[in-house]
């Protein structure tokens, strides 16, 4: 089995968008200034362009989201092309061979391209590798392993306030461990020169061998967001209470909660992100959810133009393949 | 077929670790045994003459570790197919566990997985009990009815016990019938939903981590009932240099407890199972460069004195998921031997403790008089060509497994011939059958 990056043609384009692992500093900034391009787009009274007009992309589902499947939807529709939405259930026991055979059919009907969210890390890759040359494959979040196109809205909206990522530092606060959005993001940061990437979580919540990820690790939040450029506050699942993983919302939320007085020990100038959707009162205050430095809102729509991005571009290099 | 009753093994490179023997000998076989080595008696007089000049002649191996499939999975793989990979891989004793289906729980289930093997002749399978019924980890088997029947020892396969109070029963009413009990420590709680070690690459690739602990916190428990109950515990399969440590400790002490690995976790490592790659999904899984090391060490000096296939062979489908969905297990049989002499090239250990580690080693594990070319010894023997170059290819796999992360690994010694109780079950470029 290949270990190289499937992700890439052999021209050196990206062919799937599965995780920001192993990709250039070129190609994240190809991805930003082309989202850039699109950004423009969603302003016009005709919210459409042509590029992948007669293309069929297909919302491959396994795990329920509204928001991301949404805008994954209103990029593909804004590129013209069509859109076919699956949720699937992986409740049943043989989701592997369910897996490929939906995957079989969907060929069949001669989708362009797959968006996916699975269970299980790695799907997104199993996935490009068995499908067909012309294919290609979006990870749309798979297990706790990657969510590229969130990080790279992310790393979007940073540059939209921030510039340039030298010279930044940039904390994550909360659930890492079960977070695909971290591990992409942090990714993200690394690859394209953030001076400084910082986890903030209780040691129950942060991955083993945490600092091997390139990043400083913290476990108290005011020290954590101390001169910090960007605060990235993560959703907290509630289920997290039950697996012995923190006693309770009430405490998470006075040791790792953001308040306007925590937040003081960050940069004057610092923003506030999340991936949505937001616990008010667990993770975050309303007070900052809302205020003047949070940037959520943002966020949401400069998804749409990441993803009609990643879209073209993938789409861009497989049809230049087939000629 | 007619077979032939005596038998000249000539030329070739004795070695025999259990009698310290590494010359160039001739070996003969009468009547399926042993009956000596060096010059030949003048009424000697062979049927059947094997050249096996520039080759080396050792006992055949034997596998602490072997999934056969049959009963219940035979989609999968069976008895005959798997023991005929094993005749081919110089293996001719095979320890299955119970975990088939029906679960080996029953003197009626021992007998038929014996008598299948038997029938086919391609190996000698020797089945390993269930320790609970069902493996249920809740009531005992009928132990001493397991063992007349021919387990040669007791397991709760990979399910281990979670039940401490059950565990210390089994293991004192196994104790009083001195019967032998392998055990696979791991804590479920700890184990969780995990996939693969809990280090960097997990954490990376963002899969749900097994931590060393889970085998090192069940490795004290176990070696504290057996210490209590005074019973003959095998460790089968360990996976972290800690519980390796902790074993060389307790045999200091005196404990008589032995332990096997399996050969690919000498070989590969949590660095292996980037890309996904599901080939490389194996429980306990791959960890650290230096739990590798440790492992080796272990194997080295002989705290771990049996290396195993843990042959576990899958249908396709089964390893056509994401990584976290699909079985895990390599389809190993074939690569016991290559493997265990790869260890040698790498100088980790000499030849003949090498050769020790899957003959006289697990033999002396059992407690059986096997893995030995001493005269009245079964004829079992593997002949196998040192220097030559080999790469490993799915399609001539005779397992009905295709399931390995060493295609395109390439190997250096390849078996030529097989013996079975002086029968060859086993030639290079031929499918001769017993």
């Amino acid at each position: 089995m290949s270990k190289q990056n499937i992700q890439l043609g052999p021209d050196g384009r990206l062919r799937h968008f599965l995780t920001i692992d192993g990709l250039s500093r070129e190609i994240l900034t190809d991805i930003l200034d082309t989202a850039e391009s699109f950004t423009g787009i969603s302003e016009r009274t005709v919210k459409k362009v042509p590029l992948l007009r007669g293309k069929v992309i297909c919302n491959l589902f396994f795990e329920t989201s509204t928001r991301t499947r949404t805008t994954f939807e209103v990029a593909a529709k804004r590129l013209s092309a069509d859109v076919l939405n699956l949720n699937i259930s992986t409740s049943s026991t043989a989701k592997g061979e369910t897996l490929l055979d939906t995957l079989r059919n969907l060929e069949a009907m001669h989708v362009d391209m797959f968006v996916v969210r699975h269970a299980d890390s790695g799907a997104a890759h199993f996935i490009a590798r068995h499908a067909a040359p012309h294919v290609s494959v979006i990870n749309a979040g798979d297990g706790h392993h990657a969510h590229p196109t969130q990080a790279m809205l992310d790393m979007f909206t940073i540059r939209r306030h921030k510039g340039d990522f030298a010279g930044l530092r940039v904390a994550i606060v909360g659930d890492i461990l079960h977070s695909r959005v971290a591990r992409s993001q942090i990714l993200a940061l690394n690859t394209l020169g953030t001076s400084e990437v910082r986890l903030i979580g209780p040691r129950t919540l942060l991955p083993a061998d945490a600092r091997s990820l390139g990043v400083h690790v913290y476990y108290d939040l005011d020290e954590g967001i101390r001169d910090v450029d960007v605060v990235i506050m993560l959703r907290l699942q509630k289920e997290r209470m039950h697996g012995a993983l923190l006693p309770s919302e009430h405490e998470y939320f006075q040791l790792f909660g953001l308040t306007e007085s925590r937040l003081q020990h960050a940069k004057q100038d610092a923003i506030v992100m999340h991936p949505g959707p937001i616990n008010r009162g667990v993770e975050i205050d309303s007070q900052v959810a809302d205020g003047p430095r949070s940037v959520i809102l943002q966020q949401v729509s400069f998804g749409i133009a990441i993803r009609m991005a990643v879209m073209s571009m993938a789409m861009g290099s497989q049809t230049q393949a087939a000629k | 077929m007619h077979e032939p009753r005596a038998i000249l093994i000539s030329n070739g490179r004795i070695i025999d670790p259990a009698n310290r023997i590494d010359a160039v000998l001739d070996l003969r076989i009468v009547d399926g045994r042993i009956q000596g080595l060096g010059p030949l008696p003048a009424e000697f007089e062979p049927d059947l003459i094997i050249d096996a000049d520039g080759l080396i002649v050792c006992p055949g191996l034997i596998d602490l570790s072997a999934r056969l499939r049959e009963p219940g999975q035979e989609h999968k793989a069976t008895i005959q197919t798997e023991t005929r990979a094993a005749a081919k891989a110089g293996i001719t004793t095979l320890c299955c566990p119970p975990d088939t289906n029906p679960v080996i729980d029953t003197p009626a289930m021992v007998t038929l997985v014996k008598e299948r093997a038997h029938s086919l002749g391609f190996a000698r399978v020797l089945p390993i009990g269930a320790l609970t019924k069902s493996l249920d980890g809740e009531q005992l088997s009928e132990m001493a009815a397991l063992q007349n029947a021919g387990c040669i020892a007791l397991s709760n396969a990979d399910r281990p016990l979670a039940n401490t109070l059950v565990e210390r029963r089994a293991l004192e009413y196994a104790a009083t019938y001195g019967i032998r009990v392998m055990l696979r420590s791991e804590d479920r709680h700890l184990r969780n939903s995990g996939c693969a070690h809990e280090g960097p690459v997990a954490s990376r690739l963002g899969l749900p981590g097994i931590p060393e602990a889970a085998e090192t916190v069940a490795v004290a428990r176990d070696l504290a009932l057996a210490e209590q109950t005074r019973c003959r515990v095998h460790f089968r399969g360990l996976s972290s240099g800690r519980a390796a440590q902790s074993l060389a400790l307790a045999r200091q002490q005196g404990l008589s407890i032995t332990a096997d690995v399996a050969a690919h976790q000498l070989h590969l490592t949590e660095m292996d199972i980037d890309g996904f790659d599901s080939h490389c999904h194996v429980h306990p899984p791959l960890r650290s460069l230096s739990d590798r090391q440790a492992l080796r060490e272990a194997v080295a000096n002989g705290v771990i004195g049996a290396i195993c296939s843990d042959h576990q062979p899958h249908d396709a489908d089964a390893k056509e998921a994401p990584f976290p969905s699909t079985a895990p297990g390599i389809s190993a049989l074939e690569t016991l031997l290559p493997l265990t002499l790869r260890l040698v090239q790498e100088r980790v250990l000499g030849l003949s403790d090498a050769i020790a580690r899957i003959t006289c080693g697990p033999a002396q594990i059992l407690g059986l008089k096997l893995g030995s070319l001493g005269p009245g010894c079964s004829a079992d023997i593997c002949i196998f060509d040192p220097n030559r170059h080999w790469e490993l290819h799915p399609e001539h796999m005779y397992s009905a497994g295709h399931n390995t992360p060493f295609v395109g690994w390439e190997f250096t010694g390849l078996v030529t011939h097989t013996l079975l109780e002086g029968r060859i079950v086993y030639e290079e470029s031929s499918s001769r059958g017993p």
